[in-house]
């Protein structure tokens, strides 16, 4: 398969770099922001200098409880006499930075691009929950007094029905990724827990308990994105972004059927054929697939055709996509054991697969060989779809 | 072994309170919404317990809730229909927690109800539908997945009761046999 579009720079990522992940860190938004981008720029060897353009993602303001979080995170994510462009796409908005900074790179616009993803989830108490009530329609929906666990467990309440899946079948994602987490130094949520912790945690809207869902969290991750020229100066072991898929479905999300994520089969698709992968479960070997809920990543794993439909929850029985697997999946933890400080874990997602396709994740190194990854993200009212593929 | 450094201090909720410098902040925004060109009929019609949609004239979908434009054909939606009512429960859940994660003193059933409309082929991924409570269900009939394909119609607050607003609905019920 050919790609279908024309870049006139090819795009890599030279580094990566992350705070860590808590509920309740000291540190400003902007100091999260600086950290992490800090970081990526040292593991990339450049300074703030060699970076022509910014882009910096952070999901609702209402969270760090700052208006405009772009303008405020602009100096700490290196926006300074520099373009600089704020993504915001919900949950999706993880992934979205890396492929806004491709387009930026690819288009020939800047050659260094330094992606950084923030947020601050703990400022908002007792709970921000809260502050979800306001990202509901005013007319339709907010008169029910809706909790956003609502959609979430209606989607997987239909998607248990139609694939017939059990609690115990998608409790396991949740203890697989906390367990995978237990290697990864920034994680919030690791932990060595079993199906029946899981079954046991608090019921809060039936088909999901406490342990089915990622923590509230604060974070930063950074990326450092070059072209081609700059990349082979850099380093000896770019990663490449191979393609990138942005998809939104129907606003209307009771008007479609939850079972299958249509927003990231159509985003997937985008993607590999940009990347000329035409067999996705024969051709990716490790995958980051965004796991808010446990059974988001059964739900995401067959939306990025890596399993047929309905097929993924017998395959992580059988521990396909363990870290010893065939086609591991969240090696670094997920959302659901390193945590969900929602831009920045999706940051961390592609950051991860950038370590593993380098060798460089150590204990959270997968046992087979790697070249070709995919990571995506999840979001807005529950229908945009964002995806990266990588490759060495 | 990277990220070989996560910098970050993590701090608990007494040691917030013991900094210099918190901020408490409860932001004060009041905001009065209108329904717009189509809702605002929508309301209207469940005052008078109808529930209306708007026809597509191209692909003939019937969409409800009814919007201006077809987002299928991007064109304007001209013609209002009025549907029966009645469908089935594509997905239902029991919460325990309030909007704030408070938790219930009496747990809510709430589902996704794939509305009878024209325009649609049986079981196709769109349809028309509406987002409401569950009533005359149990909690085992939502866990052991009965509920699922339910027939259901509307509940009606008494006329006196409406307002115009998505509550003239009290709630979707089975619709017995």
């Amino acid at each position: 398969m050919k790609p279908n579009i024309f870049v006139k720079d090819k795009v890599a990522i030279v580094g990566a770099g992350l705070t860590l992940f808590r509920r309740r860190l000291l540190e400003t938004p902007r100091e999260l922001a600086w950290e992490a981008a800090r970081e990526a720029l040292n593991s990339a060897g450049l300074t703030l200098k060699d970076i022509d353009c910014i882009v910096v993602g952070s999901a609702p303001d209402a969270f760090d409880g700052i208006h405009m979080k772009g303008e405020y995170l602009a100096d700490g994510s290196g926006g300074f006499n520099k373009p600089l462009v704020r993504v915001f796409v919900g949950g999706g908005t993880g992934v979205m930075v890396p492929a806004v900074a491709w387009w930026h790179v690819a288009s020939g616009l800047c050659k260094t691009v330094l992606a950084v993803g923030e947020e601050k989830m703990s400022h908002a108490y007792p709970h921000p929950q809260g502050v979800f009530a306001y990202i509901w329609d005013p007319i339709l929906e907010r008169p029910l007094g809706p909790n956003l666990i609502w959609i979430f467990a209606l989607e997987m309440r239909r998607y248990m029905h139609v694939c017939k899946a059990s609690k115990e079948d998608i409790a396991l994602v949740s203890v697989k990724n906390k367990r995978n987490a237990l290697d990864h130094p920034a994680a919030q949520a690791a932990a060595n827990i079993t199906v029946d912790d899981v079954l046991k945690s608090e019921v809060l809207v039936w088909p999901v308990q406490l342990l089915d869902i990622s923590p509230v969290s604060d974070g930063a991750a950074a990326l450092v994105l070059a072209s081609e020229s700059v990349a082979r100066r850099v380093t000896d072991t770019p990663v490449w972004v191979e393609g990138i898929g942005v998809t939104t479905d129907n606003t209307h999300w009771f008007n479609r059927d939850l079972a299958y994520p249509r927003y990231l089969e159509y985003a997937a698709r985008m993607a590999y054929k940009m990347a000329g992968i035409e067999r996705p479960w024969k051709e990716i070997d490790v995958a980051e697939p965004y796991d808010p809920f446990d059974y988001k990543e059964l739900h995401h794993i067959e939306g990025l055709m890596l399993a047929r439909r309905c097929e993924a929850p017998k395959l992580l029985r059988e521990g396909y996509f363990d870290r010893s697997g065939e086609l591991p999946t969240s090696p670094s933890g997920g959302l659901l054991g390193v945590g969900n400080p929602i831009a920045a874990a999706g940051v961390m997602k592609v950051a991860e697969l950038f370590w593993q396709l380098r060798y460089e994740a150590g204990a959270r190194q997968v046992k087979k060989p790697v070249h070709k990854a995919v990571a995506n993200a999840w979001g807005d009212l529950m229908q945009v779809g964002t995806v990266v593929v990588l490759s060495t | 072994m990277k990220p070989e450094r996560t910098p970050g201090r993590y701090i608990r909720e007494e040691d917030l309170r013991r900094l210099p410098g918190v901020i408490e902040y409860k932001p004060v925004a009041r905001y009065s919404y209108s329904a717009g060109q189509a809702l605002s009929e929508f309301l209207r019609g469940l005052k008078e317990g109808r529930i209306l949609g708007k026809l597509c004239p191209s692909c003939r979908r019937v969409l409800v809730p009814p919007r201006v434009y077809c987002e299928f054909c991007f064109i304007h939606t001209t013609e209002w229909v009025e549907v029966p009512g009645t469908g089935v429960v594509e997905t239902a859940v029991v919460s325990y927690i309030g909007t704030a994660r408070e938790r219930l003193e009496k747990p809510e059933i709430i589902g996704v109800i794939r509305l009878d409309a024209p325009g649609y082929r049986e079981g196709s991924f769109d349809f028309a539908g509406l987002f409401h409570r569950l009533c005359g269900v149990t909690e085992d009939d939502v866990k052991s997945g009965r509920v699922i394909g339910m027939r259901v119609r509307p509940r009606w607050r008494p006329p006196e009761e409406r307002r115009g607003s998505m509550l003239d609905i009290e709630c979707f019920e089975p619709v017995q046999p």
